[in-house]
């Protein structure tokens, strides 16, 4: 489909602030041990008050992008659903930090937590059709939940950014697909704060539907099966969701759990799909085949499949996503609301 | 920071990618870029060229009482850092548990909110330094 285009680089930025979901249970009266173990998040990221989606961005970014030429990156696309600025765009920000100002162009993404993804698209079709040499999608989030609402308890902060190119490919990408429905699952309106959700809503009509709906076209397409790939990304709102579509569409847990980073750093939105992706680009095999399907409220899906090259072994990112997790620093409650500037007088 | 908006444009490369200047005929390197070589004058030949992101500290402080702006991440440390290259600047540390902010440590350039004009307007982004 893209003519030997495929990832060239990849990385990845997690804050290092956590907090445990059971701290956020504890304020709210809620049994935190139950709730974590309904969504199978430990605990979260949270954000420091000089960061946002933007810094998070440009953190992903320079590590995807350290041994290239800034100025050879003819597009950069910033997917998120808390930018910093309303109109303003993030992307801009990313590419003058970079380097690869001004011949390039940029643009903001938004499709709930799949923008990072449709991004790829953008950068993929852009190369392969010969308008730019190489170009950047990234997920960038510092996911909003309101105060008590179960969001709360599963929304992270995190970037995940992906090169994209045709020289010294690190993953091909054989093709993608997409799956896409008018389907009203979760929202933010203009000018609110926080998001809304239309609770069990989110599950069956919109997530698995979306998901499944974009890997089973990809399958058809293709000719591939869950058996020929030996990675299964999907995208994290929760730590239950991927397992339980992994093993409708036919995967092991065990081709599922090494992108599974959401029961570590909640649901980091536009960086989820991405960051479990990279996770799984740490340690694979030149050989080896991913299927990653992305999900994004609204409601969407991309599917991508995946086959990796030799070169991964020269462009593996220098610390590995699970290790950059390792590195953290636990608030409390009261220290999380200042940092994410939940008090209305900050 | 009222009015600040052409002070964040204009400081925005040296602020993202620590962008300061060379002089190609002694070599001495500036951060911030000089118009005019302190040690060759007329005979300049000041080029941009992007610093280090990577030093060490030389000397710190711990800020409790914060300018206008900044009372929020108060306390927090100052250091004057020396980059691989020599060149010595000031940043904010960050992300770094204060045990570990000595001096010698190693430290590493971050990308951050370095301060913002109100909750309207522009938001000026730049470097931080984070103990490695």
């Amino acid at each position: 489909m893209f003519n030997g285009v495929g990832i060239t680089g990849y990385g990845t930025y997690v804050p290092r602030m956590r907090i445990k979901i059971e701290e956020i249970a504890r304020v709210w009266g809620k049994d935190g041990a139950s709730l974590s173990k309904s969504l199978n998040i430990k605990e979260k990221t949270v954000a420091a008050y000089d960061e946002d989606s933007c810094t998070l961005a440009v953190e992903a970014a320079r590590v995807a992008c350290r041994n290239v030429d800034a100025s050879k990156i003819g597009a950069v696309f910033v997917g998120s659903e808390s930018p910093p600025y309303a109109v303003k765009p993030s992307s801009t920000v990313v590419a003058e930090a970079l380097g690869s100002t001004p011949n390039m162009t940029a643009a903001d993404l938004e499709f709930a937590c799949k923008a990072g993804t449709a991004g790829i698209q953008s950068a993929l079709a852009m190369v392969a059709c010969g308008m730019i040499e190489s170009g950047l999608a990234i997920g960038s989030d510092t996911a909003q939940g309101r105060p008590n609402d179960v969001l709360e308890f599963s929304s992270g902060s995190g970037a995940g950014a992906i090169l994209v190119g045709k020289e010294k490919v690190i993953a091909l990408v054989e093709a993608t697909y997409s799956f896409s429905t008018d389907t009203p699952d979760f929202w933010r309106r203009s000018h609110a704060e926080f998001p809304k959700h239309a609770g069990r809503f989110t599950g069956k009509p919109a997530y698995f539907k979306h998901v499944a709906g974009a890997a089973n076209r990809l399958f058809q397409e293709l000719g591939t099966k869950a058996e020929d790939y030996d990675y299964a990304v999907f995208h994290q709102p929760n730590g239950q969701f991927p397992l339980k579509v992994g093993e409708q569409l036919g995967f092991e847990k065990e081709k599922v759990l090494p992108g599974m980073v959401t029961p570590l750093i909640g649901n980091t939105y536009s960086g989820a799909t991405m960051i479990a992706l990279c996770a799984v680009l740490d340690v694979a095999k030149p050989g080896q085949r991913i299927l990653a399907v992305s999900y994004g409220s609204g409601a969407g899906s991309d599917a991508f499949s995946l086959s990796v090259t030799d070169e991964i072994e020269n462009a593996r990112q220098p610390v590995p996503v699970f290790e950059q997790i390792k590195d953290k620093e636990y608030v409390d409650y009261a220290l999380y609301v200042k940092h994410r500037r939940k008090l209305k007088s900050l | 920071m009222k009015d600040a908006l052409p002070l964040i444009w204009r400081r925005s490369k040296e602020r993202y990618r620590l962008l300061g200047n060379r002089c190609q005929s002694c070599n001495q390197a500036y951060y911030p870029s000089r118009k005019i070589c302190s040690k060759c004058r007329r005979a300049s030949k000041l080029v941009p060229e992007e610093m280090p992101k990577k030093g060490k500290v030389i000397s710190f402080t711990q800020v409790f009482s914060a300018p206008e702006g900044f009372e929020n991440e108060a306390p927090y440390f100052l250091a004057l850092i020396e980059l691989d290259n020599g060149v010595i600047i000031l940043s904010q540390i960050v992300d770094s548990p204060s045990e570990r902010i000595v001096i010698g440590a190693p430290v590493k350039m971050v990308f951050r909110r370095v301060f913002e004009d109100g909750s309207q307007g522009a938001i000026a982004y730049g470097f931080k330094f984070k103990v490695e």
